[in-house]
């Protein structure tokens, strides 16, 4: 049994100690992977020791506090700055906040917007899914249907109708954002479930009394989730780009929130003169969206590698 | 063939209709009325109900939805609150805007990624590889509407006092003028006919438009407004493209026909592009169809960022100032487009692989 291939594993009920080893060693063995894993591992200390890592509060107005105005060059001791001047890293903003200040508690926003919004759409997603695709016939066609509807529009279109429905907001933006991403969840989910539902496992559930129920929550969705922790892994970074679309155009975060997309969008206007204020807040975007996916793609290839990429 | 395109078409149309009252209802849960919206807070209450009788806005609901659909299937998209001009005008003068934006970014996007998706192929596990797959992933994780402020810092500021200078928004120059093909030519045009509509359409297409009038001076002038909006708008999707061809072709060279053709002493490039290419080409154009979507949600960004008078910023401000008709007529056109493409995408299917034509 411990002979099985990694293409069987999803086959098995109780996966061998030695199957997860097997996908830690695979994971480890891809430089992308593990520098997704990284980044994404700096970015969470970065939000949990924001208070400590920030040389000030993230909506402190310094105007009175310093000998500084707004939209201030970035100022490096390090790097030769004048020691009179207050050392700001990444410059200040337009209202005279410290802008590092403001891209380190950021993380914070993105990491828990990532995170609840998947987690929503993984747990409705794969719900919808798991039981169409058990459930088959008429129930199926609607669930799927409305998925189709759902996927019919762009994405940050719909969002954006959502989000105008609710009000503008982080939370809406949140919820927008779910919704949009549900369709994804319950397609995978309800193919894994169609094709594991013929296997012989199953088969000898049934025959020993199964409960529907009891079939899909301990047999089949357990070795469903492979795919589904890929696509939740990119899931993440997916949502960090769309709430950040949503907040450059005044819909998801709104102002003094220190959120990335909304920090660029207000200073949107000034980039021919202070480029600093709109470089540094995509630069985090970037980082953290690659971070999620180099990971996601690492963990695809970990827990596959009969996909071959 | 025929059965087949058939299929496909019918199966559309319920996820179209579907589309069509979804649009319907959840333009109409947006808080607020288009009244205040239009007329401003300080509306009075007699004026508003002018305003909602005048825009049929006081018939029951379902009455409304009856009007729609039958508006929607004999083509009459309404009047747009905010503009008071048909739909269909607004239609006219923002969708080929949008539409060369996305067909530039689209072409980009092919011409750039699919090539070197075939290079990081052939050259696997190489520093080339992993170069091209490093660019990739980090054009998939730029935010769109960043990456364009900085093209456009980079190529109007830094650089603007070189030949590759690039203006920053706006569609042409301040000054220069597209000059309609049919009032080049001469043509007399009845206004107001569908004709007259069609050809005004067409000339909106100021490249085009440009380019058959032979204006080479608004010709290029638009194609540098252009470059910096589709490059920003074709990062993703070029991305995409490069990983997904870059995956495919890999999986069809190990298979064992390529291998047969190798034995069979064909040339090397004959064995990469008529045995692995071409089969390995299913996935890259599903994947170029579904990008159509990201596309047009892209454009968004894209148009705000560069001031594009588009589909995408008619959009937005329509969603957010509840012109109903606007955003129900444009999205039902969005939705029927996407069908559309989604179509020639299946149907291309039937000519890539000819065991899918059969089935």
């Amino acid at each position: 049994m411990l002979e099985a291939s990694a293409g069987d594993a999803n086959l098995l009920t109780d996966v061998p100690t030695r199957q997860w080893k097997l996908t830690i060693r695979r994971f480890r063995s891809r430089k992308s992977g593990m520098i997704g894993l990284g980044i994404v591992i700096a970015l969470i200390l970065m939000a949990f020791l924001a208070p400590v890592l920030a040389p000030y509060a993230p909506n402190e107005v310094l105007v009175a506090k310093e000998d500084v105005g707004p939209r201030e060059k970035p100022c490096i001791h390090l790097f030769g700055c004048d020691e009179s001047k207050p050392q700001h890293v990444m410059g200040t903003d337009g209202n005279v906040r410290d802008e590092f200040s403001r891209i380190i508690y950021g993380a914070r926003v993105s990491l828990t917007l990532g995170f609840f919004t998947v987690t929503i759409a993984f747990i409705v997603g794969s719900t919808l899914g798991a039981v169409a695709g058990y459930a088959g016939g008429w129930f199926d066609n609607i669930i799927m249907r409305i998925m189709d509807v759902i996927l019919g529009f762009p994405s940050l279109l719909l969002a954006i109708a959502i989000v105008a429905v609710l009000g503008p907001g982080l939370q809406n933006a949140l919820i927008a954002i779910a919704v949009v991403s549900i369709p994804a969840y319950a397609r995978v989910m309800r193919a894994q479930v169609l094709s594991l539902k013929e296997s012989d496992y199953v088969a000898a559930s049934i025959a020993l009394g199964a409960s529907p129920r009891q079939l899909l929550a301990r047999r089949i969705v357990p070795n469903a989730l492979t795919p589904l922790v890929v696509l939740a892994t990119l899931g993440v970074a997916t949502a960090i780009l769309e709430a950040a679309g949503l907040s450059f155009l005044g819909l998801g975060a709104q102002p003094p929130l220190a959120e990335w997309g909304s920090m660029l969008a207000s200073e949107r206007n000034n980039v021919f003169t202070s480029p600093h204020l709109v470089f540094f807040p995509g630069i985090a975007i970037m980082l953290t969206v690659l971070g999620f996916n180099l990971m996601g793609d690492g963990l695809r290839d970990a827990l596959d590698p009969a996909l071959n990429k | 063939m025929l059965s087949f395109i058939t299929r496909r078409t019918l199966l559309a149309i319920p996820v179209l209709f579907g589309i069509m009252v979804v649009v319907f209802l959840l333009i109409r849960a947006i808080p607020g009325d288009p009244c205040s919206a239009i007329l401003g807070e300080q509306a009075t209450q007699a004026a508003c109900d002018r305003f909602d009788e005048a825009n049929g806005l006081n018939d029951p609901i379902w009455v409304q939805l009856g009007i729609y659909m039958k508006n929607v299937v004999t083509f009459n998209l309404g009047e747009s609150i905010r503009f008071s001009i048909p739909v269909s005008q607004l239609l006219i003068d923002r969708l080929p805007l949008t539409i060369e934006l996305a067909m530039s970014a689209l072409i980009i996007a092919i011409v750039v990624g699919v090539p070197l998706g075939i290079v990081a192929a052939r050259r696997h596990n190489t520093a080339v590889d992993a170069g091209t797959m490093a660019f990739a992933n980090i054009g998939v994780s730029m935010p769109v509407f960043w990456l364009g402020l900085m093209l456009a810092y980079l190529f109007a500021v830094v650089l603007k006092d070189t030949p590759i200078a690039l203006p920053p928004g706006g569609r042409l120059t301040a000054g220069v003028i597209s000059v309609p093909y049919y009032d080049a030519w001469g043509w007399n045009l009845t206004e107001d006919t569908v004709w007259a509509s069609l050809n005004e359409f067409i000339a909106n297409f100021v490249i085009f438009n440009s380019f058959i009038t032979a204006r080479w001076d608004v010709w290029w002038d638009a194609i540098r407004h252009m470059i910096l909006p589709a490059i920003t708008l074709a990062t993703i999707p070029m991305a995409i493209i490069a990983r997904i061809t870059r995956s495919s072709l890999l999986e069809a060279m190990n298979k064992d026909y390529i291998r047969t053709a190798r034995a069979k002493g064909a040339k090397e490039w004959t064995v990469v592009s008529r045995h692995g290419l071409r089969n390995s080409l299913l996935p890259v154009v599903t994947i170029i169809g579904l990008q159509m979507g990201l596309l047009l949600g892209g454009a968004v960004l894209t148009e705000t960022v560069f001031r594009l008078a588009g589909v995408g910023t008619a959009l937005f401000d329509a969603i957010t100032g509840r012109d109903y008709a606007v955003v129900q007529g444009f999205t039902v056109i969005i939705a029927a487009g996407y069908v559309i493409v989604n179509l020639f995408v299946d149907l291309s299917y039937g000519y890539l692989d000819p065991r899918i034509r059969v089935k």
